[in-house]
């Protein structure tokens, strides 16, 4: 590069005419627009931008002119430089766009194509249930107790009132653990976790108990030797049936949904005065089907056995019937399962095939 | 309990054409569940046809049809022979059946059937003539009904038989009968009588007491009557075994006589079997009333009857002809005190059965204690009709009225004459006094009952109530009143104020009761290990694994299958003694042991991928099997004896069992699947040990009934076991048969529930470039990679981040018995930016802690 021409006349120098420097910005522009792909522009932008480009070889020129002339000159040549460089940048974005397009579209797979490499499992529907349930006692402020399923007769039965020689013992079909006189059986019903929550925890009480109990029955399409119930307990002072029936209308509804009620009917159990079987108003007909199949046209469905916890099942806890009182229930989950689901062979539930679980999500 | 809807009329005012599914309406109010309804199944015109003719014609199917012509008076409306088609062959021209003509209806089990003429065999058949089993009378479809036979000897009835006439009543078929269930505290609701109570209960209908007439018209007992001698020296519980024994004696009976047609009809309806006269009577008095009866041929009986407890080594021959030891604690009625003739309440002897040559008959109505009758019963495994009433508490007053009427019958329709003597000796019954706070029917119920309500329920059901004045409570100027309630004799179920309770409730009506949510204190929401449980359900089945449950019942051939010591497992749990099945008699010890049914079933099914997971409780006995008091009911056992109930329950922690089969990721377009190992076990367990934040250690162990060289043991940092994953033995496999290859593991979640309790504390997340380095060993075939991770750790320092093995290698680089295990290093110091050197440094420091533990040499 040359020094400073202090005699040196801009327009005489050919490089820095404006007519010239005006063609060159023209014919940068005219390839820009000409490039059709990112490597063409890339050979336009050496051509009209690189160090040999028309523009850069007239700003090299802008050294040599005095510097009464540079101004003028830089300047031309300055917006002439940036004008090409705007338009090539803005070329450079419309061809990247259409290029990145283009990507995405040669990109294009058959989202349709089958999934299933590793499918995803499923929880067991009677455990859904369960926690469905256990989640609307946990919601009105109860507790969830637990308890063994290979349990004393004690818990099973003497607690609860159910006289050695009553034919109420006789008729739960137990299952005896060996020797029979060794005072162990499984469970026959949840209710034994009630005498082990008021002993555990005393009173003011309110607990749900689920789990699995046993009964002398061969599996068949309506019978399980092993099957899932719910227990109910609240014993605190002032403890009324008007309670009792309040919280089992507002489980019926939380599964059943609103409206759905629970109809009362005097009975009997050793562990309850007063007692009474539960009926929930059919949620398929909501009585109003006399040819419903669900509950057979009568408007309801038989749920399980509730009432008043009887007062020996209190004494036999330590609690004092003359100031606390309370009630139980206890109903069957697989039922309630079937009910809500339409599962029609209580096999299906027991079996272990996978296809049961595939038909339900993950909440049910 | 059945009960024929005529005889419920007998004792409470049924309105005229009550239908039986009404009464089992008003029953169900009361507490008494409807069972079934039975007759009144058939409606329209089924009359009284005269075979006129009986053409036989044999068909192309191989059977013979009649072609029949019916006179059937003008029932059909012409007076004209009616025609049928009977494929029928038990009667004869001139014989007088039943025929349905077009437009009567037949219960059928899919439902009630019309009956039309209709074409069938080349004939219009204009109605059919029907069997026992079509008009719902019985079982018998082996041939029609003829009824010139079936009323044979009933003068009455075959007056009726005339063509034209109705059937419908002539068979009884306008006769319902409600079936109820009854509950086990309602001993007198096993009888008609108790049965119309409740019915007037339930409805308000008038209801007549059969006993008080009974009872007034009954002879006073007197000493001329047989000689009972009541000798109970061993009560059970201090409880007398017969509190009453009253017997009564009629003399000159034609045992042959038949039972009155309308009894028959009744004891049929009620579910019993017409038998002779004086069995008839004595089962209808006790379906009527609810008194056991029973009757002894007196020409077998000695002078006097004694009643006492077995002796040891006594046996005795009853009814059923079954020769049975019995025990002392069977009650009996003996000859004398010697030779027994009936086992009390329960079954009689068949010494003193009353046979055909019987004339003279002594009639037992006794009270004999529940417990004595129910153990009797369980003993000797004879469930019956009295033994049920017993169990359940039979009226104590009702037996001079039963044997009343037993009498009566006894004399109407066999000829016999009452003896003047009556017998009737025992203790007078004592009824026990509830005390009832007027008030607390409402306060336990949550219903306002007045005070002349509940007075009035209780009367209303056969209470005697006594308002008695109480000393008023300081500042209580309320109601200072309290009720004395006597029960009824026939409610022994009554014995305390809230049993008091549920009679006014249900009387008034437990549609009444309000619904009222409680409120409560307030709960702590699910525990730790509650949520645990359903995180691992999860997590489990977000990664490919179904849930099941199985039923916990397994026999030692399982346990041989998984390679056990069947003795050493026994000893581990408890068996059943009344198992469903022989084969499976133990409580399971592990969930896997059932899960495999689980497993072969889905490949039985088609299934050849399969994943499957369980959680449940197993037995796992810490000691010898113990057994657990009992206690009376009512009473709060002591300290020690909770103490022993409790430590009697085997300790039954809850497993998670983990079975997979074939591919664990499924071939598709995708390309080809990858069968499933014992890595996916060992990551199942990972992911369950991330999830819940706890750190396990995996180490090779062999325990059966895995591979030995393909199982994990998997314990917490401290050691604790948590449970085995692997590849099941190759043997276990087979015996099983359950696919090649498959995989399971269990494991205690009650370890990783209490390993999960503690809180995670938080670290600051270093912010400062990350540098990696990598580092290939050589070591000898049987170093575990988590040893040589493990001295990785422990050599690299505080900045290592983490160690990640990307490749291993064996083969001829690194030489036979040797393996190359490849590790990218990474590493982070706080605050500032490792330096090279450092890097260099923590590596060379890492390798040299794995080549002097484990002899790892750098790979060239």
């Amino acid at each position: 590069m040359s020094g400073p021409n202090t005699n040196f006349d801009p327009v005489a120098v050919a490089a820095l005419d404006p007519a010239a420097i005006e063609e060159a910005v023209a014919a940068a522009l005219a390839a820009a627009a000409d490039a059709t792909d990112l490597a063409a522009l890339k050979v336009a932008r050496t051509a009209h931008q690189g160090d040999k480009s028309p523009l850069a070889l007239a700003n090299r020129e802008i050294g040599a002119l005095p510097p009464s002339a540079k101004a003028e000159a830089g300047k031309r040549v300055g917006q002439a430089r940036g004008r090409v460089s705007q338009a090539y940048a803005v070329r450079q974005r419309e061809l990247e766009a259409e290029r990145d397009a283009r990507i995405l579209i040669d990109e294009a797979v058959d989202v349709t194509l089958p999934t299933g490499r590793r499918p995803l499992g499923r929880r067991h529907p009677t455990e859904l249930m369960s926690e469905r349930i256990a989640d609307v006692f946990v919601g009105l402020g109860w507790e969830l107790a637990e308890g063994p399923e290979v349990e004393a007769e004690w818990f099973n039965f003497d607690a609860l009132n159910f006289d050695a020689d009553h034919p109420a013992r006789q008729m739960q079909d137990t299952f005896y653990v060996d020797p029979p006189d060794g005072g162990l059986v499984l469970r026959t019903h949840t209710s034994p976790v009630q005498a082990r929550a008021l002993l555990e925890r005393g009173v003011p009480l309110y607990i749900a108990c689920l789990g699995r109990v046993f009964r002398t029955d061969e599996l068949d399409a309506t019978h399980m030797p092993a099957f899932h119930q719910v227990e109910g307990l609240a014993v605190d002072e002032g403890i009324t049936m008007a309670h009792l029936k309040g919280t089992l209308d507002r489980l019926a509804a939380e599964l059943f949904g609103e409206g759905i009620t629970t109809r009362l009917r005097p009975s009997f159990f050793p562990f309850t005065e007063p007692s009474a079987e539960m009926d929930l108003r059919c949620f398929v007909c909501r009585g109003e089907d006399p040819a419903c199949r669900a509950c057979k046209g009568t408007g309801w469905i038989e749920w399980g056995g509730c009432g008043m916890v009887n007062h020996n099942v209190l004494r036999a806890c330590g609690v004092d019937p003359e100031r606390y009182s309370g009630f139980a229930f206890g109903m069957g989950i697989d039922r309630a399962l079937m009910f809500r689901t339409g599962v029609s062979d209580m096999r299906d539930m027991i079996e272990g095939d996978v296809r049961f679980d595939a038909q339900f999500g993950m909440e049910i | 309990m059945r009960v024929p809807v005529d005889w419920l009329a007998e004792y409470a005012a049924v309105p005229p054409g009550t239908t039986g599914a009404q009464i089992a309406a008003d029953l169900v109010a009361v507490g008494l569940e409807e069972e079934a309804l039975h007759g009144g199944g058939v409606t329209g015109p089924l009359v009284v046809g005269r075979v006129l003719t009986k053409t036989p014609e044999p068909q192309k199917n191989g059977k013979t049809i009649n072609w029949c012509s019916l006179d059937v008076g003008e029932a059909n409306g012409t007076g004209d022979p009616q025609w049928v088609v009977c494929g029928a062959h038990n009667f004869e021209v001139g014989d007088l059946v039943p025929v349905i003509l077009p437009g009567g209806v037949l219960p059928t089990p899919q439902g009630p059937l019309t009956v039309s003429a209709r074409k069938t065999y080349r004939h219009v058949s204009a109605g059919m003539i029907t069997s026992e089993r079509e008009l719902g009378l019985g079982d018998d479809h082996d041939g029609i009904i003829v009824l010139t036979r079936r009323f044979a000897g009933d003068t009455d009835q075959l007056a009726r038989l005339v063509p034209g006439a109705d059937a419908i009543a002539i068979l009884g078929l306008d006769r319902e009968t409600v079936e109820v269930n009854v509950t086990p505290d309602r001993g007198y609701c096993f009888s008609i009588r108790g049965i119309a109570r409740e019915y007037a209960h339930a409805t308000g209908a008038a209801y007549t007491d059969p006993v008080l007439a009974l009872a007034a018209s009954a002879p006073p007992a007197n000493d001329r009557g047989y000689a009972v001698r009541l000798a109970d020296e061993a009560p059970i519980r201090g409880r007398a075994g017969c509190g009453r024994y009253v017997a009564r004696i009629v003399r000159g009976i034609d045992v042959a006589a038949p039972s009155p047609t309308w009894m028959k009809a009744r004891l049929t309806e009620a579910g019993m079997r017409p038998i002779s006269l004086p069995v008839d009577v004595t089962n209808y008095v006790m379906l009527g009333l609810g008194q056991p009866l029973h009757a002894f041929d007196l020409a077998r009986l000695g002078a006097e009857i004694v009643v006492r407890r077995a002796a040891p080594g006594e046996r005795m021959t009853t009814l059923d002809d079954v020769d049975r030891a019995l025990s002392p604690e069977d009650l009996l009625i003996t000859d004398g005190g010697g030779a027994p003739i009936a086992i009390a309440g329960v079954m009689g002897g068949a010494s003193t059965e009353v046979t055909e040559s019987t004339t003279d008959v002594l009639i037992e109505a006794a009270h004999f204690d529940p417990v004595t009758v129910a153990r009797s019963a369980r003993r000797h495994k004879l469930p019956s009709e009295a033994s049920r009433r017993f169990e359940r508490g039979v009226d104590p007053l009702l037996a001079p009225a039963a044997a009343e009427l037993a009498v009566h019958l006894l004399v109407t329709y066999g000829g016999g004459t009452a003896d003047a003597g009556v017998t009737d000796v025992g203790d007078p019954w004592v009824p026990e006094v509830i005390t009832l706070d007027p008030a607390f029917p409402g306060r336990y119920v949550g219903v306002p009952y007045a005070a002349a309500d509940v007075a009035r329920i209780l009367t209303e059901i056969g209470c005697r109530v006594e308002q008695v004045e109480t000393d008023p409570v300081d500042g209580d100027a309320g109601e200072a009143s309290e009720f004395l309630v006597t029960p009824p004799s026939w409610r022994p179920d009554l014995r305390t104020a809230p049993d008091l309770v549920e009679e006014v409730a249900r009387i008034d009506g437990y549609e009444r009761i309000p619904s009222v949510v409680p409120t409560t204190p307030g709960g702590r929401g699910l525990t730790h290990a509650q949520s645990v449980r359903r995180l691992v359900a999860d997590v489990l089945a977000a990664q490919g694994l179904s849930e099941i449950w199985s039923a916990p019942f397994v026999g030692e051939t399982r346990h041989t299958a998984f390679g056990w010591d069947a003795a050493a497992t026994r000893a581990r749990t408890v068996s059943i003694a009344n198992p469903l099945s022989d084969e499976a008699p133990l409580m399971r010890t592990s969930v896997l042991t059932t899960m495999v049914d689980a497993l072969a079933r889905n490949v039985s099914r088609g299934a050849k991928d399969v994943a499957l997971f369980e959680i449940g409780l197993v037995v796992d006995l810490d000691g010898p099997q113990r057994s657990a008091p009992t206690e009376e009911v009512g009473v709060h056992p002591a300290l020690e004896v909770l103490e022993a109930i409790t430590a009697a329950v085997p300790r039954q922690p809850r497993h998670l069992g983990l079975l997979l089969a074939g591919d664990r990721d499924r071939a598709g377009w995708w390309g080809p699947g990858r069968a499933v190992d014992v890595h996916d076990a060992v990551a199942l367990v990972r992911s369950l040990a991330a999830a819940l934040a706890v750190e396990v250690v995996v180490t090779a162990d062999n325990p059966m009934p895995y591979h030995p060289g393909r199982c994990a043991r998997v314990t917490l940092s401290d050691g604790t076991l948590v449970g085995h994953v692997g590849e099941l033995h190759p043997h276990v496999i087979a015996a099983l048969g359950v696919p090649p290859r498959t995989v399971g593991g269990e494991l205690d979640l009650d370890v990783l529930t209490a390993a999960s309790e503690a809180t995670v504390t938080a670290r600051t997340l270093v912010t400062t470039p990350l540098a990696y380095t990598d580092l290939a060993l050589v070591v000898d075939e049987d170093i575990p990679a988590a040893a040589v991770e493990e001295a990785l750790v422990a050599g690299a320092g505080e900045h290592l981040e983490s160690v990640t093995l990307f490749d291993v290698y064996r083969g001829d680089q690194v030489g036979e018995g040797k393996k190359s295990l490849a590790y990218r290093l990474t590493a982070r110091a706080p605050e500032r930016t490792l330096r090279t050197e450092e890097v260099s440094a923590l590596r060379d420091a890492a390798l040299a802690q794995a080549a002097s533990r484990l002899g790892a040499v750098q790979r060239a």
